[in-house]
């Protein structure tokens, strides 16, 4: 490798990628966006759910109990007399969910029955439906053991207690989702520089004609590859420099692993991106290819299939399978370890060293997908 | 400069033997070079010359390396191109058809580019850059962006960054193309001065001109070499073959077309006010009497286009083939075809076009020239009623294209210049395509389909896709779809850029058969022998009409001497505009 004709080389493709717009708001504007929309805007909690409440008859048991859900920072109960309307409610979408409280309701509470009330959730999101459903049995909880206290005496508590308990492992409420989507946001975001930025560039050069005339050059393959990577690695590390930045500072989510890890990681994640972006660069030859290619083999594998919004060990078999050949998977599973438990060589060695593979993997393909001929 | 004779080459710095060159598209191989022979010498000129599809950007890029021949052996200065690479980018310099020019980086940062990628020395590339830069004109402008360079200012550039790493062997790729004839010409001139170094140069070309010029011509048709050796040389075979005849204000293309089937002449082609004509090998000189004109034809020096034609009718064993006249409706119109009055189109405070009037007769073949950006192709955009003028008026068959715009494009007929019909189609469902479009009944559609596929001589091809057409159908093609609903006005944008001389003279014979039933031809072309078919001329320089008349009319205006052609014309033309408007 010639230095004067890679740093020539790199130095162009440095320039071209500051001049272009385009790379500059994939890079900064992009992830900040996402960054904000995610941190602040999509949350997997579900806060102040309209749900109507139908009290049958009015009793201090069955207002007590209204009172308790409008207490509730994830319930806004809103009062209705008819069922039917509640009903319609709920088919307008007004409301999420309805609660019953029946006629027999104090007289259940007072005789020491079981007493009962009928929850209906809008089932249209599943996710919201469960949610909602733990909410109200979470009220319930709280509020019947509330009760049994006072009515019964401490010594009754347990029995009281023990008709309706039940332990909603799977979603806890009180833990942020943001916590979990920031730091995957991070895989994210470099997929787009990594991936989406350099399957432009080598088909660009095709499709500009300036390949040829740089075949014809004394550029080598290994000095035309690396001068390709080298700006998109740079551009890449400070995207998500940018994005640790922000999501520590603005959006408060703690980071407890070692910034050398991260920064270790991080690289060999941008290495595999950049390797298949100049994989998909190199064979499509056409940017329009390249970007529809990139987006369906990177971008959308990361978002749905990497865990970074849907919990992969609740997958089909078979998808979880498939998730395995996504180098985003790795990725968001070490950046949840290092910013929420710390440096957990358990979890971060083999992730690491999968990265690692494909890393080779695709910037092999790549060494020998590059010809200096035109066929 | 020109060596002694065909057989003196002196030593040759590339020797191409054999040369054998197949693609594997979906429709099977195509044979793109058929056993290609030649050799460019140092210190000379080498044009490669023939139409698109010739084969001449496969043999470059052979030659370059870039592609591998499936037989045949190329030498550049000892180096075998499909073996030693990274040697031969040491002593060859290639500019592809695209300059290779990196349109977001500046002037001076591709020039460093390239020299950093051409193993230019730190210690004396400030010495060759000034030399490049005063050598190309560019010094004023090394912090410009090449994408903000003009067509004949990038193509230098291209020309500087190429020359950079000093190399022996020059390989240029139709570098004319796109450049307006002033530049041209500095770019020859350029060229010119590199072989008087000793550089082996080899420039690839379309134009016959230009071919001419070369020292030398490697001539190519279909992937075979078809003549190689001196111009002067291949033109001398057609020494006592060349004539001209003056035709006055006579009919010009009725006599045109008469002449064309007297016994002996092979090829016709109308020049302002003469005809000028090529006979047969062997074939006795032609009279006032055999050609049925009022003057003598007078013997005159063959041009390289003429020995071309010859060779290619020798080649390809026929003749220039006489279009059937086809049924164009005929109506009269009153007053001009074409009218604008001081039509002007700006483009935020750019002036595209200013201020420009001209008329076109019923019957006119009219012509409207310029270089590239001059505003030819916003006019034309808006005689079509594409584009809305930002004042001034045009007017086609009578109506404005402003407020009647589908009245006016009912009665007109476009080609685009690039081939616009969906090309998965075939030749007869693109005809039918178009007769739907045009709002034909299906009787009357079909008559008119059928028609055009006996005279536009498609019968062998009314099945095959159109995409997989030669160039030269395809043109036809497209003029046959812009006539089917008999339009009064015929507007052809580039019709014959790529096309064989064979195709193009048969695609004249066309529009001369119907100019003469009435229909009236705006063209626009950069061939300036087309500029001289035609009737009348509008030149259009930085927006304004410079000049307006016939080609002859124009030509002496404008240039002097009798052997002058429009280009000396167009030039002076341009000069003289920059001169009065420089102050």
């Amino acid at each position: 490798m010639n230095p004067r004709r890679l740093s020539g080389f790199a130095r162009k493709e440095w320039r071209q990628m500051l001049r272009d717009p385009s790379s500059i708001v994939v890079a900064f504007v992009l992830p900040a966006v996402l960054l904000f929309l995610f941190g602040f805007g999509v949350s997997l909690d579900l806060r102040d759910v309209p749900v109507a409440v139908v009290v049958e008859r009015p009793t201090p048991e069955s207002m007590g109990f209204f009172h308790a859900m409008a207490a509730s920072k994830y319930l806004t109960p809103i009062a209705i007399v008819d069922r039917r309307m509640a009903e319609e409610a709920l088919r307008m979408r007004q409301v999420q969910g309805i609660v019953v409280i029946g006629e027999t309701f104090s007289g259940q509470i007072l005789t020491g029955q079981a007493a009962r009330v009928q929850l209906i959730v809008d089932g249209t999101d599943a996710n919201s439906a469960r949610l909602i459903e733990g909410y109200v049995q979470g009220v319930w909880n709280t509020w019947a053991a509330q009760l049994a206290r006072e009515r019964l005496g401490a010594g009754a508590v347990r029995d009281a207690v023990a008709i309706d308990l039940r332990a909603r492992v799977w979603f806890n409420p009180a833990v942020n989702s943001r916590y979990f989507l920031v730091p995957g946001l991070i895989a994210i975001v470099m997929t787009l520089i990594g991936a989406l930025l350099t399957a432009l560039v080598v088909a660009r050069e095709w499709e500009r004609g300036t390949m040829e005339a740089l075949l014809t050059t004394r550029l080598t393959r290994g000095e035309f590859l690396v001068g390709k990577i080298a700006p998109y690695f740079l551009l890449g590390m400070g995207g998500m420099a940018a994005a640790v930045t922000l999501s520590v500072t603005v959006f408060g989510v703690p980071f407890r692993g070692s910034v050398w890890l991260l920064i270790l990681c991080s690289a060999v994640f941008m290495l595999v991106m950049l390797g298949i972006g100049l994989l998909i660069s190199t064979v499509a030859r056409n940017q329009f290819v390249a970007s529809i290619a990139a987006l369906l083999v990177t971008m959308l594998p990361a978002v749905m299939l990497s865990g970074f919004l849907f919990d992969i060990a609740s997958m089909p078999g078979w998808v979880q399978v498939i998730t395995h050949a996504i180098a985003a998977r790795y990725f968001v599973a070490i950046l949840q370890t290092l910013f929420l438990v710390g440096d957990v060589w358990a979890v971060i060695g083999p992730n690491l060293l999968a990265l690692g593979a494909m890393a080779v993997l695709f910037l092999g393909l790549t060494v020998l997908r590059t010809r200096r001929r035109l066929e | 400069m020109t060596p002694a004779g065909a057989e003196a080459i002196p030593i040759a710095t590339v020797v191409i033997d054999g040369i054998v060159k197949r693609f594997h598209g979906p429709a099977g191989a195509v044979v793109a070079l058929d056993g290609v022979s030649g050799a460019m010498a140092a210190g000379v000129i080498t044009g490669l010359a023939g139409p698109d599809g010739a084969g001449k950007t496969t043999l470059i890029r052979v030659i370059a390396g870039l592609l591998l021949p499936d037989a045949g052996h190329v030498s550049v200065m000892g180096l075998d191109p499909s073996q030693d690479g990274a040697a031969l980018g040491a002593v060859v310099g290639y500019m592809p058809q695209r300059f290779g020019l990196y349109e977001d980086l500046t002037v001076g940062e591709n020039l460093t580019l390239y020299a950093d990628l051409r193993d230019v020395a730190p210690a004396v590339r400030p010495d060759r850059f000034s030399e490049l830069l005063a050598l190309s004109g560019l010094a004023a402008f090394t912090g410009r962006p090449a994408g903000k360079l003009s067509g004949g200012m990038k193509q230098k550039l291209g020309l500087a960054c190429t020359l950079l790493g000093d190399p022996k062997v020059l390989l240029l790729d139709e570098p004319g193309v796109g450049v307006d004839p002033v530049s041209r010409r500095e770019l020859w001139a350029m060229v010119e001065g590199l072989a008087g170094r000793g550089l082996a140069i080899l420039w690839s070309t379309a134009y016959l001109d230009e071919a001419a010029r070369c020292d030398r011509v490697l001539l190519l048709d279909g992937g075979r070499v078809l003549d190689d050796g001196p111009p002067d040389a291949f033109v001398r075979t057609l020494v006592g073959r060349s004539f001209r005849v003056a035709m006055g204000d006579g009919d010009r293309r009725r006599i045109a077309r008469r002449a064309a089937e007297a016994p002996g002449v092979i090829d016709t082609w109308i020049q302002g006010r003469s005809l000028r004509l090529v006979t047969a090998k062997g074939a006795p000189p032609p009279t006032a009497e055999s050609l049925g004109t009022d003057a003598s034809p007078v013997p005159m020096a063959p041009r390289y286009e003429d020995a071309y034609i010859a060779r290619l009718l020798e080649h390809r064993d026929g003749m220039v083939p006489a279009p059937a006249a086809p049924v164009v409706a005929s109506v009269a119109v009153n007053g001009p075809a074409i009218e604008t009055r001081d039509l002007s189109r700006s483009f935020g405070s750019f002036k595209a076009v200013d201020g420009v009037t001209f008329q076109v007769g019923p019957g006119e073949i009219f012509g409207l020239l310029g270089p590239n950006g001059a505003g030819k192709s916003t006019t034309f955009k808006m005689l079509c009623g594409l584009l809305p003028p930002t004042s001034g008026t045009a007017r086609v068959a009578g109506f404005d294209m402003m407020t009647a715009r589908a009245d006016a494009r009912a009665r007109l007929g476009y080609m685009a210049q690039a081939f616009a019909q969906p090309s998965s189609l075939t030749v007869r469902q693109n005809l039918a395509f178009n007769a739907s479009v045009y709002g034909l009944d299906r009787r009357e559609g079909a008559r008119r389909i059928a028609e055009a596929i006996g005279d536009f001589g498609l019968v062998a091809h009314v099945d095959t896709p159109s995409g997989q057409l030669p160039l030269g159908l395809q043109r036809r093609l497209s003029l046959a779809c812009a006539i089917l609903h008999r339009p009064r006005i015929l507007f052809l944008d580039e019709p014959t850029s790529g096309v064989d001389p064979i195709a193009r003279r048969e695609f004249w014979r066309r529009i001369d058969v119907m100019a003469e039933s009435g229909v009236t031809v705006l063209v626009t072309s950069h061939f300036m022998d087309e500029a001289e078919y035609c009737d009348r001329l509008g030149v259009i320089y930085r927006g304004r009409l410079i000049a307006l008349g016939d080609p002859d009319a124009i030509k002496h205006q404008h240039a002097d001497g009798d052997d002058a052609t429009l280009e000396d014309a167009f030039v002076a033309m341009i000069a003289t505009y920059d001169r009065e408007h420089a102050a």
